[in-house]
């Protein structure tokens, strides 16, 4: 087999016939693989670049001194979160005098593991408490009121708003005026 | 001499078609890929679970530095753009020439008092975007263009006839202490504007 293609290809008598062989086909695969990067590249950067956003409703200002004070809710159904410095969360369940069996102030922290915990258990827990008593509407369920205090930063009150998200708590709000009492549980 | 058969296995697999395809998912991701609009300040969002996407016109996005000031005010949609420029100017007296006007159009967010405005619709977009060239759209009670600019960018979208009012986002750094952005939601909200959207960025399914 040490035939050298001398690439006559005349068709001699008795020789074989060969006929020259023409590479048809291009050598595709640095053009693939340049294509696949461009791909990633392009897939990772739009799913990346385009920006996320949460809705966020507030009650009108103008109204909040006639309306707001009216309203008067169960303080079964209220559990108050308060946003402190250092990403430190205190919340209780009830009146913070009197609160809640179980719903005593506490510190929690962020996550999964942390205060979403306690917004699962009340979710549940009022939503039952609600069922049950009589002359409460379908739609009623656990109120969040959300406290930030100043020191508390951006980061945490789209965490805590993220996880009312997370636990589809019925009705929640931020609420910017924080007694004596409720500033004191987050400072040390 | 004996012919000895040797099985041709072809060395390369045929990649036409593999070829076909890439390209076809490449000429799709650029057609769709929007292109990241350099910003004059880096904000690094916090993250959110919540996967609602911002509309791509009729958008005022405002966004928060850490810094002190570090306002910066951005719209989406270049007649909305000019217009608001042009009754911004009418109102605080400062005159624009037409072609500071279509630059404006075509700029991205912007964080500058409106009377020094002009000097950096004349820089190219990667001098302008520099940290620490733009201050920021000054916003305290004694010079609110802030609320202005607000203001005058919900009027030029009605002057131009849009039925549909502009939505508003706020875009703020995660270490932004919270009455900074209470200020810019008290400035909303002074405007009846209680509804607006806060842009996040995308967290991990298991969080």
């Amino acid at each position: 087999m040490a035939e050298l293609n001398t690439g006559d290809g005349g068709g001699g008598k008795g020789g074989k016939v060969r006929s020259k062989k023409q590479n048809s086909k291009v050598d595709l695969t640095a053009m693939v693989d340049l294509a696949f990067l461009l791909i990633t590249f392009f897939m990772l950067t739009t799913s990346l670049s385009k920006p996320q956003s949460m809705n966020l409703g507030l009650p009108d200002q103008n109204d909040s001194t006639t309306v707001d004070k009216k309203i008067k809710v169960d303080q079964k159904r209220t559990m108050t979160i308060v946003l402190g410095a250092d990403n430190k969360i205190k919340w209780f369940h009830g009146l913070l005098a009197t609160p809640e069996p179980g719903g005593a102030p506490t510190e929690a922290v962020y996550g999964k593991e942390g205060i979403r915990k306690e917004i699962l258990k009340r979710v549940k827990s009022v939503a039952e408490y609600c069922a049950a008593k009589p002359g409460s509407k379908p739609g009623d369920g656990l109120i969040v009121i959300i406290k930030p205090t100043k020191k508390a930063n951006y980061r945490n009150l789209v965490d805590i708003l993220d996880e009312m998200a997370i636990c589809s708590v019925p009705t929640y709000a931020i609420v910017n005026d924080i007694t004596p009492e409720e500033l004191k549980l987050v400072t040390p | 001499m004996a012919q000895i058969k040797m099985s041709k296995k072809a060395a390369s697999i045929d990649m036409t078609a593999m070829c076909d395809v890439a390209f076809l998912l490449l000429t799709f991701f650029i057609l769709t890929a929007t292109a990241k609009v350099p910003e004059p300040v880096n904000v690094d969002t916090p993250s959110s679970t919540v996967k609602t996407k911002l509309p791509d016109l009729g958008l005022v996005t405002i966004t928060v530095g850490k810094g002190k000031d570090n306002v910066f005010f951005d719209i989406k949609g270049r007649d909305i753009r000019r217009k608001t420029l042009e009754l911004m100017g009418n109102q605080y007296k400062v005159s624009f020439t037409d072609q500071e006007k279509d630059q404006f159009a075509l700029m991205e967010s912007f964080g500058m008092p409106i009377e020094s405005l002009s000097s950096i619709i004349k820089m190219k977009s990667a001098e302008r975007n520099k940290q620490g060239v733009q201050p920021g759209v000054p916003f305290d009670s004694i010079n609110n263009q802030l609320k202005d600019w607000i203001y005058t960018a919900r009027q030029a979208n009605i002057e131009l006839g849009n039925q549909k009012d502009l939505d508003f986002a706020i875009k703020g750094d995660a270490k932004l202490e919270y009455p900074k952005i209470k200020k810019i939601m008290d400035i909303l909200q002074d405007q009846d504007i209680n509804t607006f959207d806060l842009v996040t960025g995308l967290r991990g399914k298991d969080y």
